[in-house]
């Protein structure tokens, strides 16, 4: 697909070839994910997540198929059918615990997915749309789940769809018809639980379809690597198949072991006791907190304590839904001509700070808003919106990046020399003899 | 480069406007500082609780787990439904098929039925195969035995409470006769008010539950188990709250 050293689809078998003839199903999947696929030699495992995200997706999918069969989206049983599954249908206690938690690593992975292409400059050119694709699953990820976490209609997924969806009344005028439309009603009930049941079966095969796109725009450049270099030449890569399935299958096995240590042994850790109350319209939870990989936005959101010019609240919903949006435009945000954080010092300073900011909002997003917490959510939110539109774009013009490797095979980063040659598989002269 | 002057203007305005909320919040915090409550400065945090489930080769021991079934049969049930469960569940703690039938048969609350000779409400002998019939009808009626305050269904307990057995065993054995002297003198609007009951381990410090486990004894356990002290009841209905119920 994406070299001229790519190896066409040579079918063995005669089915194979058969088939192959009257539909190139088989062509297809080896040059996505086969041996038709060149991919940097040199990836380290931040890469491994892309393949666990798609994995944690299709476990989604398919206990939320399981689930839905027994799941029941009445206002008055939508609690006791889910109590009804982890009590009485065979295994559907380890069913609905794998997908409970099984949202929390989507994201997790996701997460560490995304940070990795903020480091590597995966964002930049020529693969813009890769990130912005990306960015597509990640909203309709939050939309699934914040709809997800309603159905089991317990106290947080009530004041949690009453709180979110308020925020669309923050808007001047058009807002609070908005929310009313969205929820079918003026609070939370029978016709709100029923659409996002039906939305939230809905949006994951949405998000499996911006999938495709996503690795069908990633394999026409084909993927960056750490050094942020070029692929150049065949020696720069290794087919898919067998290498990346190899790498990428037994960190999945060694991934999916820490699943199910919260599946069995901590499987309501990631969660929120009230949920396990039924919901009640007129008892208000001491805090509602949403799920924790809102809670960084929910901070954003909360930061915005004066009205200055516009409502504070106008404010916080604006500045957490642009703390995405910004993200689309980081491609033109960040100029640099280098990809890779290894070689750019000032830029890579300033990336550590970014991920420390947004641990310190997602802490100050998951408890009560006491006055100090909501203060450092401040100063923290403020550097979040700085990092991404002044600051970045001023690294990307004022930095002097280190000198970049001539090709990928010869990369000399700090030990990347052993890297890019896997053991067994030194080319002769190849890294080790030009690495200096 | 147009594009990049103009965001910079979008993410100098958002960084303006936190940093002034930030100066402000900071002036109301100096200026007149939040006051402190007496939930914040005598609450306590549950106690710790050694159970043989916990850790993770932990296993359940289900003469305790039965133990704290009696405790909820002879003390709890007269208030707290537990209508999730099923008495077919008790198979799970090591009750045999006949032991099952004679719990549910003998259950003091008949399970809610219908005559089938006049169509009217009646009720009928519990079976294992339903669940733990609720002691009162309904909301109202809950509230109404109750000074209206309406006792918690403890299907989930120790799942919907941060710590789940912990909480329940602190609760249980955490009523104080008087509130602290020092509570009083600092906050006398915190006096515990009439007809609920001091309780540092519940998040608003009173609460309308009597003291269920009062004196040692009050339940019966059948011989070469430990002695029913208060102690070992609250931590056994706990065990069994948390190993079983939820």
């Amino acid at each position: 697909m994406s070299f001229a050293w790519a190896k066409p689809y040579e079918p063995k078998a005669p089915f194979m070839r058969w088939l192959d003839e009257r539909l190139p199903l088989p062509r297809l999947v080896y040059g996505a994910v086969g041996g038709g696929y060149p991919v940097p030699r040199n990836l380290n495992y931040w890469w491994n997540f892309g393949v666990l995200a798609g994995l944690f997706l299709a476990i989604q999918i398919v206990t939320g198929i399981v689930l839905a069969m027994w799941y029941y989206s009445s206002a008055d049983g939508a609690f006791n059918s889910v109590e009804h599954i982890m009590r009485d249908v065979n295994a559907g206690w380890a069913i609905r615990y794998i997908h409970m938690n099984g949202a929390s690593f989507f994201f997790i992975v996701t997460y560490i997915h995304i940070f990795r292409g903020l480091y590597y400059g995966s964002y930049k050119a020529p693969r813009e749309l890769v990130w912005m694709l990306g960015l597509v699953i990640y909203l309709l990820m939050m939309a699934t789940a914040f709809m997800g976490y309603v159905l089991p209609w317990g106290q947080m997924s009530y004041w949690g769809a009453q709180v979110i969806t308020s925020f669309f009344s923050a808007f001047p005028l058009v807002g609070e018809p908005i929310r009313v439309w969205l929820l079918g009603g003026y609070a939370p009930d029978q016709a709100a639980l029923t659409r996002f049941f039906s939305l939230h079966y809905l949006l994951p095969f949405v998000i499996a379809a911006v999938v495709i796109l996503h690795i069908w725009a990633l394999h026409i450049p084909g993927s960056s690597n750490p050094t942020g270099v070029d692929v150049k030449e065949e020696k720069d890569t290794l087919p898919f198949h067998p290498f990346y399935t190899a790498k990428d299958g037994w960190f999945a096995a060694g991934f999916l072991a820490l699943f199910a240590f919260f599946v069995y042994f901590a499987p309501n850790f990631l969660g929120h006791p009230d949920n396990y109350i039924p919901a009640n319209p007129l008892a208000t939870p001491a805090h509602i907190v949403p799920e924790w990989y809102f809670w960084p936005f929910y901070a954003i959101l909360r930061a915005f304590t004066v009205d200055f010019i516009l409502p504070a609240k106008l404010w916080g919903v604006l500045a957490m839904f642009g703390s995405i949006l910004i993200l689309f435009f980081l491609p033109w945000l960040d100029k640099s001509p280098v990809r890779s954080g290894s070689y750019r010092p000032v830029f890579k300073r300033f990336f550590w700070l970014l991920v420390i900011d947004v641990l310190i909002l997602g802490w100050a997003g998951g408890s009560a808003a006491t006055p100090i917490r909501v203060a450092i959510s401040q100063l923290a939110a403020a550097y979040y919106f700085a990092h991404f539109l002044i600051i970045l774009p001023l690294i990307s013009a004022f930095e002097t990046p280190l000198p970049l490797p001539d090709s990928i095979s010869s990369s000399r980063l700090h030990g990347e020399k052993a890297e890019a040659a896997p053991i067994g598989m030194a080319p002769k002269g190849g890294a080790t003899a030009t690495a200096e | 480069m147009l594009l990049r002057i103009f965001m910079a203007v979008v993410g100098a305005v958002f960084s303006l406007v936190l940093l002034i909320s930030f100066f402000s919040n900071v002036s109301t915090f100096l200026t007149s500082p939040p006051e402190a409550t007496a939930e914040e400065e005598f609450h306590h945090h549950p106690k710790e609780l050694a159970l043989a489930s916990n850790g993770l080769f932990g296993k359940f021991d289900n003469k305790q787990l039965q133990r704290g079934f009696q405790v909820y049969k002879e003390v709890c049930a007269a208030c707290h439904g537990l209508s999730l469960v099923s008495f077919r569940d008790l198979h799970a703690i090591g009750y045999n098929e006949a032991e099952v039938k004679a719990i549910a048969n003998q259950w003091a609350t008949e399970v809610p039925s219908v005559n089938p000779e006049t169509g009217e409400a009646a009720t009928r002998k519990a079976l294992p195969a339903d669940r733990f019939p609720s002691p009162y009808a309904n909301e109202v009626a809950a509230r109404a035995a109750n000074n209206n305050a309406l006792p918690p269904d403890l299907s989930l307990m120790t799942k919907a409470r941060h710590d789940g057995a912990a909480y329940v065993y602190s609760l249980l054995t955490g009523y104080e006769k008087q509130q602290p002297a020092e509570l009083l003198k600092k906050f006398p609007a915190a006096k515990t008010p009439e007809g609920l009951y001091y309780n540092p381990y519940f998040p608003n410090l009173n609460l309308a539950m009597p003291p269920p486990l009062t004196a040692d004894g009050q339940v019966t356990y059948a011989p070469g188990n430990p002695a029913p002290t208060v102690n070992q009841m609250a931590k056994d209905v706990a065990a069994h709250a948390g190993g079983w119920s939820s």
